[in-house]
């Protein structure tokens, strides 16, 4: 497929990482956090990980919208659909991710909650015009990328006077979450890493452009590689975050130029502004509460905005006591370092979130490097000592 | 979640919507986000929505950023050998 093969290519990845292989300094460490899932998926998918120089370490970072995604707002929607009969729509991503009393929004609908996994936003507003006798509620998740799709919908709501139709709004924003690893005090108690630059949002940077990361690496004088998903998008994003690094330069570059502009879409960001306003403060898994890092409704949206038309209040519930998705959200543990990882907790049972998504650093790290690590074991010599014995 | 993929447009549909095909895959999406997108523009389609366009030139020379890297390994290579030889 066009745009895709041409960026998968083998011999040019293998060229690149020659590349990075020459050019990093011997007696320096470069950490890179990539922030999205996207990278995080791409990175061990294809063996980047594996293809990096010793000193270069990839740091998986919280931009896995299901991953963040905190407890209490998953049992928001069960209690809507399974106490007061409420049909919810959502996408695929977050039916599985683990919610209070062992339930996740599948295991509700196993108890007859009117559940319905849709493709699109779009969707979900169809299922509320097919259906005008039922509450329709569209659980609506991710980042900027996924945000303009759900303000489309509320336009066309309100447009069409759709009565039945609201939406229960857990979408959230990239650059302070960035911003919120690197400075607040509580994500600093709860432990980092120290961060060399990131490779920086694909899809995200298309709705929202460069330009907003431009503040953030002066401020903090960290370098910021804007890449594609493709795994030679990835390499390349590392060999100019290594160039950077070596050059002592802390600037936004845009390795994904193919799709991001300085100013992003415009006419997406008009309508996002529309139609969403400014949240105080919004808890993350993993990150804890921070301040205006997500969206809700604005006012005059009020008639579509779930939370206000039911009149739902949050409550914060802590993860399972074991489980490690907070550190290593932030980058302080592998997934490996958590007692529960490939246990009991599995792709196919996820305990914590990282394990839900296939974007989130346990699920892929399950799918394609959980035998990585693992001790070569030299077969002819166990042969051996086995006779010895 | 940010999954999105680009896909060439093949028919523009009344109400901004578009037909677009993805390797032999024909789907309906809006193009309500990225009304000036004509047939035959790759667009980047996220849950059913065009959320941008790919820029064909920009594509190049980035694939082009990547020969040079192949170009300046092959002038490498005589070198390499000749230190080798040495």
């Amino acid at each position: 497929m066009k745009y895709i093969d041409e960026f998968r290519d083998g011999d040019s990845a293998r060229r690149i990482a020659a590349k990075i292989a020459a050019e990093v300094r011997p007696d320096t460490s470069y950490s890179f956090m990539e922030f999205c899932g996207g990278h995080t998926h791409a990175i061990s998918r294809y063996g980047i990980a594996g293809m990096l120089p010793p000193n270069v370490r990839m740091i998986h970072g919280p931009g896995c919208p299901v991953c963040v995604l905190p407890i209490g707002r998953i049992d928001l929607a069960i209690s809507l659909a399974l106490d007061r009969g409420v049909m919810i729509c959502t996408y695929g991503d977050t039916m599985r991710v683990p919610a209070s009393d062992s339930l996740s929004l599948i295991k509700a609908k196993a108890r007859g909650a009117d559940i319905r996994m849709v493709y699109s936003a779009h969707d979900a507003l169809t299922l509320a015009e097919q259906h005008p006798d039922r509450e329709v509620v569209f659980l609506a998740i991710g980042f900027e990328t996924t945000t303009p799709p759900t303000a489309l919908v509320l336009r066309d709501a309100k447009a069409r006077d759709v009565r039945n139709f609201s939406v229960l709004c857990c979408h959230v924003l990239t650059p302070s979450a960035i911003t919120h690893i690197l400075e607040s005090a509580e994500v600093r108690q709860l432990g980092t890493v120290p961060i060399d630059g990131f490779i920086g949002p694909a899809h995200v940077s298309i709705v929202i452009g460069s330009q907003p990361y431009e503040h953030f690496a002066e401020e903090y004088r960290k370098p910021v590689v804007i890449t594609g998903f493709e795994p030679l998008d990835v390499m390349q994003g590392i060999l100019m975050l290594v160039r950077q690094v070596n050059a002592g330069r802390a600037v936004v570059e845009n390795e994904f130029s193919r799709a991001v502009t300085p100013e992003g879409n415009l006419a997406a960001q008009k309508l996002v502004s529309q139609v969403f306003e400014l949240r105080e403060s919004f808890e993350w898994r993993g990150l804890g509460e921070v301040p205006y890092s997500a969206l809700k409704i604005r006012p005059e949206f009020a008639a579509w905005d779930a939370e206000r038309k039911f009149e739902l209040h949050y409550t914060s519930v802590p993860d399972h006591k074991q489980c490690e998705c907070g550190a290593i959200l932030r980058g302080v543990k592998r997934p490996a370092d958590c007692k529960l990882f490939g246990t009991v907790c599995t792709p196919e049972s996820p305990m914590g979130s990282c394990m839900v998504s296939n974007e989130g650093a346990c699920a892929a790290h399950y799918s394609y490097g959980r035998f990585r690590d693992v001790a070569r074991v030299d077969i002819a010599q166990a042969a051996i000592t086995s006779i010895a014995k | 979640m940010c999954l999105a993929l680009p896909a060439r447009v093949v028919e523009l549909l009344p109400k901004l919507r578009a037909i677009v095909d993805l390797g032999g895959v024909r789907k309906e999406v809006s193009i309500d986000l990225v009304d000036d997108a004509q047939t035959d523009d790759y667009v980047i389609v996220h849950v059913g929505y065009a959320i941008g366009k790919i820029d064909p030139e920009e594509a190049q020379r980035t694939l082009a950023l990547f020969a040079e890297l192949s170009a300046a390994q092959n002038t490498l290579q005589p070198s390499q050998n000749m230190r080798e030889m040495l």
